[in-house]
């Protein structure tokens, strides 16, 4: 993903002379194509996150349109007010891609664990959020970054991740695309971001067997989220389902949740599943961390389950005094 | 230093900003406004009714808590009515009590928290580089602007772009909010700190006209290397009561009558 990202980068930079790059020392080769046919547009600063936005921001005032890129919690932790003031309140289009988001980086600690960038991007007014599923969306997503009038957070994956996402379903910023849908109403709806829409589709298979139908709905763009498509499948739902490799506090299910109370007077039990509102105490490889977290398929389909069982079994009235699952 | 009448005027620009308000920071935007004049007098190629024009020459105020200095030299040059000066920090007024680009012709950039400008600055300079223009930036940032680390980071990528197009004049006052920067933060020695960042640097009296134009029309001060003016000035200069005062480096509320005040110690300064 990151290597189809990046690529796509310095095709963009044929294309158009506003394209220019900019990394937080990246590690030596990077690019190295692009660095060798637009050196001029080709920037590899030291490790300064604040300047590097910053100096995005200056070039983009300009009329260029910079791709940085770095760790995905140092580009939106380290340089937050300037993402804030620089790129979002002059509205500039800079696109800020950030490795290893989630938990890629599981073996690294805390320090390097991208666990908020969602909730720390979307809360800023005119920024555009974008979590794809595998490389071949990246490729989209990147064609049509180029033109996009406001500043990008893209968080890029692990990288080989499998390719669920497909030409014929077409891609558009800021639209959700249905990836499964339910055979009748009365269907459990999932709402899925990044590669968790992967996990999700996985688990929606093993639900079957348990006579579980459901619809999955991926938002690759988590800000400008795609309400009418939300709402248009809550609709018919009885409940929902949100899976993001990101915290629970003020991410991508907040967003959802945000989104049904300010559009609907009924709302369909909801239960978000992502990380733990805590910094990881283990280390290990990113599925380690998904196991911790419950974020596997088959854990994801296994709460899912629970979640419908308890619902099943509740009075009329709602869950406000349910157990904890 | 004494002040000439045309740094008198500009000063009674500021107070009418103060007064339409009634609030403002007045010690920051009177240690300016020698070096805003210089360089919107002598200095800087732009054109105030065409203020994005593309070859221009940009002047970022990074430490835009000066703003009202800003707003003076920008409405002297016709960027905007002399009387929306009389709108500063009202509810819809352009001129806030700090500088937005987008709302007020000729700001370029949106400023207000420190350290952001000379990152903004060096990507402009960039740019033109890129496009082979021969814009020059110039960013002007605070004494107390400078404790920021984002600066010293700006500072290190533009000595290694070797931006002789780009110029951060350091408006030395030598007092911050809390105090003199000698006791919160010392800076010195500033002139070495500059220079061991890769630029070429130069001090000189903030407050004289002809010493601020000498320097400032001879640039760069070295082939391929950016340019650091360090320009000693006095906080609240041309009002006896502010200058070096602390106490006057912001004010909430600031009434008819010290204003009036304010007035009464420019013309005794001109006399």
């Amino acid at each position: 993903m990151r290597k189809v990202c990046l690529d796509t980068v310095h095709l963009l930079a044929k294309r158009d002379p506003r394209v220019v790059f900019i990394g937080s020392d990246l590690g030596p080769g990077v690019l190295a194509g692009m660095k060798k046919e637009f050196p001029e547009r080709y920037f590899m600063e030291g490790i300064s996150e604040a300047n590097v936005i910053g100096m995005a921001a200056g070039l983009a005032m300009d009329g260029f349109i910079p791709y940085v890129n770095t760790i995905a919690t140092f580009i939106t932790r380290r340089g937050f007010e300037q993402v804030a003031l620089d790129l979002c309140l002059h509205r500039l289009p800079v696109r800020l891609i950030g490795n290893g988001g989630g938990v890629v980086y599981a073996p690294l600690g805390p320090t390097h664990l991208a666990v908020d960038d969602f909730a720390l991007m979307r809360v800023l007014p005119n920024m555009t959020v974008m979590a794809v599923s595998d490389a071949d969306e990246m490729r989209r997503l990147m064609v049509q970054s180029l033109d996009w009038p406001d500043p990008i957070y893209i968080r890029l994956a692990k990288g080989g991740d499998k390719i669920i996402s497909k030409e014929e379903n077409s891609f558009a910023i800021g639209k959700a695309i249905p990836m499964r849908k339910a055979s009748a109403a009365d269907y459990v709806l999932f709402v899925t971001t990044g590669v968790m829409t992967t996990h999700t589709l996985a688990a929606a298979e093993s639900l079957i067997a348990k006579g579980i139908d459901s619809t999955i709905l991926h938002f690759h763009t988590i800000k400008p989220l795609d309400a009418p498509a939300l709402l248009s499948y809550a609709a018919q739902a009885k409940a929902i389902v949100t899976v993001e490799e990101h915290s629970c506090v003020g991410g991508f299910g907040s967003a959802i949740i945000e989104a049904l109370i300010d559009n609907l007077t009924t709302i369909p039990p909801v239960k978000r599943i992502g990380l733990a509102d805590a910094f990881s105490q283990h280390y290990g490889a990113q599925n380690d961390l998904f196991e911790v977290n419950g974020l596997m398929p088959q854990q994801i389909a296994e709460t899912t389950e629970r979640f419908l069982n308890r619902i099943a079994n509740l009075p009329s009235g709602g869950l406000a005094n349910g157990p904890t699952l | 230093m004494p002040l000439d009448e045309r740094s008198i005027y500009l000063r009674k620009l500021v107070i009418r900003g103060l007064a339409g308000g009634g609030r403002g920071h007045l010690g920051p935007a009177m240690s300016l406004i020698e070096i805003l004049r210089v360089l919107y007098d002598d200095v800087l190629r732009f054109q105030p009714q065409n203020p994005t024009w593309k070859n221009r020459d940009r002047c970022i105020l990074s430490k835009g808590h000066g703003c009202l200095g800003l707003y003076a030299i920008l409405a002297d040059k016709n960027y905007f009515p002399l009387e929306t000066l009389d709108t500063f920090c009202k509810r819809d007024s352009i001129l806030g009590g700090h500088p937005e680009a987008g709302k007020i012709p000729g700001v370029e950039a949106s400023t207000g928290s420190l350290g952001h400008g000379m990152s903004i600055g060096l990507g402009m300079a960039l740019a033109a580089r890129i496009e082979k223009r021969d814009s020059r930036v110039f960013v002007i940032v605070g004494d107390g602007e400078i404790n920021e680390g984002s600066v010293w980071e700006a500072a290190l990528s533009a000595g290694k772009h070797g931006l002789d197009s780009f110029t951060v004049l350091v408006d030395y006052n030598k007092i911050q909010a809390s105090g003199p920067t000698k006791d919160i933060q010392d800076l010195e020695p500033l002139l070495d700190k500059w220079r061991s960042f890769g630029f070429a640097a130069t001090e000189v009296d903030g407050h004289d006209v002809g010493a601020l134009r000498g320097v400032l029309t001879a640039l760069p001060l070295a082939a391929g290397k950016p340019n650091a003016v360090i320009c000693h000035t006095t906080k609240g200069k041309g009002i006896p009561f502010a200058e070096n005062n602390p106490d006057w480096h912001h004010k909430a509320k600031i009434g008819s009558e010290e204003i009036s005040n304010m007035i009464s110690a420019l013309d005794s300064y001109h006399a």
